[in-house]
């Protein structure tokens, strides 16, 4: 059996597996030191299943923690930000195009080196590790506690990269260093950025992992525990302490693969339907499609894996005009129990649209008795089309696909919808985000540009899986349990056959005892 | 009339580019913080009309050649151009006077603002291709007599080379070798001119067309304005003249594939309220829009795909099954549209099949 664990900013839920079957679940407020809300769910959610310690084989938890730091420039620390590539990438500085106010709360200690490699894996310089000595001589008489390196086509080899660390891990043992072919994918800027964001969370991401670990501790939990990434793959603690960075999109992520095993789908539409928006994404395999857009985190331009998500104006707030043919984008939001009609307010929304076609029983019905059967028909039929609009304009072919719903907005939507198969509300549906951490697989990805000089397509693209399925059996896949989810090829255009770009991931169910 | 390229104008010029991009041409963004940097550091640059240029300055056109996918991680020294400009002017013995564009679409519009800024010389406002087109030889300078050669390249590392040959296709096919050697991003500058000839042989205006494009987007979008209405009637105030919607619709397929090294693609499109489907060939860009036995627009008129909602333009490699559109057709200036011209940009040199006919006009 194993727990999903969800730490959000607002509440942390909890979710006891037994496989693919939620035993139970228990919703708690997150508290300011991490720890002691986990022991709290931890504790209820043990209560409630009657399930004993000693059956708990793993623990999984995701966090929006580190995301949530870096939005509120909290407990960030400063960084050496430095950059192997010169003469390359001199023009734009480490940090160029950051929010001022982030930029100097990091510090601006940015250190360009001569180095890095072409995407064939020549080098552009041999690196100066003269230079790498005296930055640590830098460090040092900074008082710097932690740095990122970034080299051009690190993602093709990473070898500068690791020698410039070895230098000051040599010269500054107490240094926590960031590397960026570890952080991200080809897209130099965005991948340093990353990298820079990542170096800032070293404290704070080794506070957070030993207070997830106290926290289980505490209940003498001794199954190991992990914490989902991005991509809604596991990660070791260890290396979440090392790379808090890769957490940053693992909400929505785990929302999504939650609503996928309540719903029993895998490929399906997933529809979130809050207060104000509806999120709108969709699951291949059983994992989200990935955005191909660059994603900003606190005003940083970064090319993280995040879920591929459209965001419309359609919630439980959202206020109807035009006799209902206008629907947001504009909603109450929070303030719902007090404007909504239904609930003694002057505002008419669509949940006093649902209410008044005697859909829900929400607040008090006699005060939306009034509205006109027009109105109600047309709203219906707006939000309808809205949500039908959205799903279809996800969809990456034209065939119905299952739209699972979830959210406390997903009263709106009663009838069918022309895009969909079929509709699907699953329970359980507001600790999605634990369930999708609690069965969350572990995984293996490249992304690199493949020279095809004196080589064919078919070896690069046999190479590539063959090293994706590697990683995922190393990081502790079952090895007959890996499977390659994902290929992209994209050759580079403008420079027809010369090379090409490869993106292969693949996943497995974690070993466990 | 804009006289001086500033800060300001950067945003407007990147997002007028991607639309003159035709779906190609690479993402602006880069070249943006670019000529960002060298306008923070230099001050704005001076734009002059082709009927400003004097006769006898020497006019040297620029941009970079290669893969946009390199061009975001070998993220340039910024020194490479002005290495170019340095080996073109040791080889021929003159001194630049003037820049312009070689390319007006996508990446290309934005590397000649930032050599302008650096060297302090003015920007023509002109360009060889008054859009985006994948080869060297596709230039209104090569089909009305101005020689491609020399041609200096430069890379970050300071190597540089000339490329001296006869024919401007020639040229194209050695510089995209030495490219591909130079790690796959080089930075080119050749078609050197007088202003008297740059007036003859260049497509007039297209700097201040993107940043015209970008401004009339952005300031719609502000004034909650029906921004497509607003971009065809600002087309109709140059001399592109007629631009319209020759479509709107869902892609409803998206398929790829390898010819000749090439990653060749066709969008399908299914209109909204139904009718027959429209398709859109990609070679980088799009080159022809077709619905049924329809040609509705064909390269080298510019055929752009804007998100219906947000009008913004859409990248060949971001299109997807989907997405909402409206086809933007607009019709390229009497200069882009002789048969001279036809030979060297046309469909005939995509291996179209398609006769040419400009949007609008007749047989």
């Amino acid at each position: 059996m194993r727990i999903g664990i969800d730490v959000g900013g607002t509440n942390t839920d909890a979710a006891l597996m037994d496989g693919m079957t939620v035993l139970g679940a228990c919703k708690t407020p997150t508290t300011s030191d991490v720890s002691s809300g986990i022991s709290k769910v931890l504790r209820d959610v043990l209560s409630l299943t009657g399930v004993a310690v000693s059956e708990i084989k793993a623990v999984m938890i995701g966090t929006t923690h580190f995301t949530n730091a870096v939005v509120e420039r909290k407990r960030l620390l400063e960084v050496a930000a430095i950059r192997l590539g010169l003469p390359a990438t001199k023009g734009l500085p480490p940090m160029t195009d950051w929010p001022n106010d982030l930029a100097t709360t990091l510090g601006r200690h940015t250190f360009m080196v001569r180095g890095g490699h072409e995407f064939d894996g020549r080098e552009i310089s041999p690196l100066d590790e003269k230079e790498i000595l005296r930055i640590a001589g830098e460090i040092k008489a900074r008082g710097l506690k932690t740095a990122s390196i970034t080299s051009v086509f690190s993602p093709v080899t990473p070898i500068m990269e690791q020698r410039a660390a070895e230098i000051l891990h040599n010269e500054v043992p107490d240094l926590s260093i960031s590397l960026s072919h570890e952080v991200g994918r080809v897209g130099f800027l965005e991948r340093e950025n990353a990298t820079i964001m990542n170096a800032c969370l070293a404290d704070l991401s080794t506070k957070v992992v030993s207070s997830f670990r106290q926290a289980l501790k505490d209940l003498s939990i001794e199954a190991p525990f992990f914490i989902s990434q991005n991509d809604g793959t596991l990660m070791t603690p260890d290396y979440v302490a090392r790379y808090p960075v890769l957490t940053f999109a693992s909400g929505p992520t785990n929302s999504m693969r939650g609503a996928a095993l309540l719903a029993g789908e895998k490929e399906a539409m997933v529809v979130d339907i809050g207060g104000t928006t509806s999120d709108v994404g969709m699951l291949m395999q059983g994992f989200p499609r990935e955005s191909a857009v660059a994603v900003d985190i606190g005003g940083v331009r970064t090319n993280f894996r995040m879920p591929d998500v459209l965001a419309i104006g359609l919630g439980g707030g959202s206020i109807i005009r035009d006799d209902g043919l206008r629907i947001g984008p504009d909603s109450v939001g929070y303030e719902i129990t007090s404007k909504a009609l239904v609930f003694g307010g002057d505002t008419l929304t669509t949940t006093d649209i649902v209410v008044a076609a005697g859909l829900e029983d929400i607040g008090d019905r006699s005060r939306v008795a009034h509205i006109p059967a027009s109105t109600i028909n047309n709203a219906l039929d707006t939000m309808h089309r809205m949500v039908d609009e959205a799903v279809d304009r996800m969809k990456t072919s034209a065939d119905p696909l299952p739209v699972i719903l979830v959210g406390g907005g997903s009263i709106l939507v009663s009838r069918d919808l022309p895009s969909a198969s079929r509709v699907i509300r699953p329970e359980n549906a507001s600790v999605a985000n634990a369930i999708g951490a609690a069965i969350a697989q572990v995984g293996g990805e490249i992304d690199r540009i493949f020279s095809l000089e004196g080589t064919s397509r078919d070896v690069v693209l046999a190479g590539a899986k063959a090293e994706a399925t590697e990683r995922a059996t190393k990081a502790g896949a079952d090895p007959a349990s890996v499977k390659i989810v994902d290929i992209e090829e994209v050759p580079l255009a403008y420079l027809p056959g010369s090379a090409t770009r490869i993106r292969v991931k693949a996943v497995g169910d974690l070993v466990m005892d | 009339m804009i006289t001086h390229i500033t800060l300001d104008d950067l945003e407007d010029l990147a997002l007028g580019a991607a639309v003159l991009g035709t779906g190609g041409g690479g993402d602006p963004y880069i070249g943006k913080l670019f000529a960002r940097a060298a306008i923070e550091e230099h001050g704005p640059v001076r734009l002059l009309s082709l009927e400003e240029v004097p006769d006898a300055v020497r006019v040297l056109t620029c941009g970079a050649m290669g893969a946009p996918t390199i061009l975001i991680e070998k993220i340039a020294s910024g020194d490479e151009m002005g290495l170019a400009f340095d080996t073109y002017e040791a080889h021929t013995g003159t001194k630049v006077e003037a820049v312009m564009p070689f390319e007006a679409g996508g990446i290309n519009s934005t590397i000649p603002v930032m050599i302008a800024a650096k060297r302090g010389l003015p920007l023509v406002d002109a360009d060889g291709m008054g859009r985006a087109f994948p080869q060297l030889e596709m230039e209104t300078f090569n089909v009305y007599g101005v020689p491609a050669s020399p041609v200096a390249i430069a890379d970050e590392q300071g190597n540089t080379g000339i490329i001296q040959t006869d024919t401007a296709a020639k040229a194209e096919w050695i510089a995209r070798g030495i490219t591909i050697r130079m790690g796959g991003q080089a930075y080119i500058a050749n078609y050197g001119m007088d202003g008297e000839t740059a007036r003859r042989v260049s497509v007039p205006g297209t700097v201040s067309l993107a940043i015209g494009i970008g401004r009339t987007l952005r300031e719609a979008r502000e004034n909650h304005k029906d921004m497509i209405q607003a971009l065809i009637d600002f087309f109709a105030t140059t001399h592109y003249e007629e631009a319209r919607i020759v479509g709107s619709g869902k892609i409803t397929d998206v398929q790829r594939r390898m010819e000749n090294g090439w990653s060749v693609g066709i969008a399908t499109i299914e209109p909204f309220g139904g009718g027959t489907p429209m398709q859109i060939r990609i070679q980088n860009e799009n080159l022809v829009v077709e619905q049924g036995e329809d040609v509705l627009a064909v390269v080298p008129d510019l055929i752009c795909l804007l998100d219906v909602d947000t009008a913004e333009p859409i990248l060949t490699e971001r299109l997807r099954y989907g997405q909402r559109v409206n086809i933007l057709a607009v019709r390229v200036p009497p200069i882009m549209r002789t048969p001279e011209a036809l030979a060297v940009f046309g469909p005939k040199a995509f291996g179209l099949k398609h006769e040419y006919r400009g949007l609008g006009l007749d047989a």
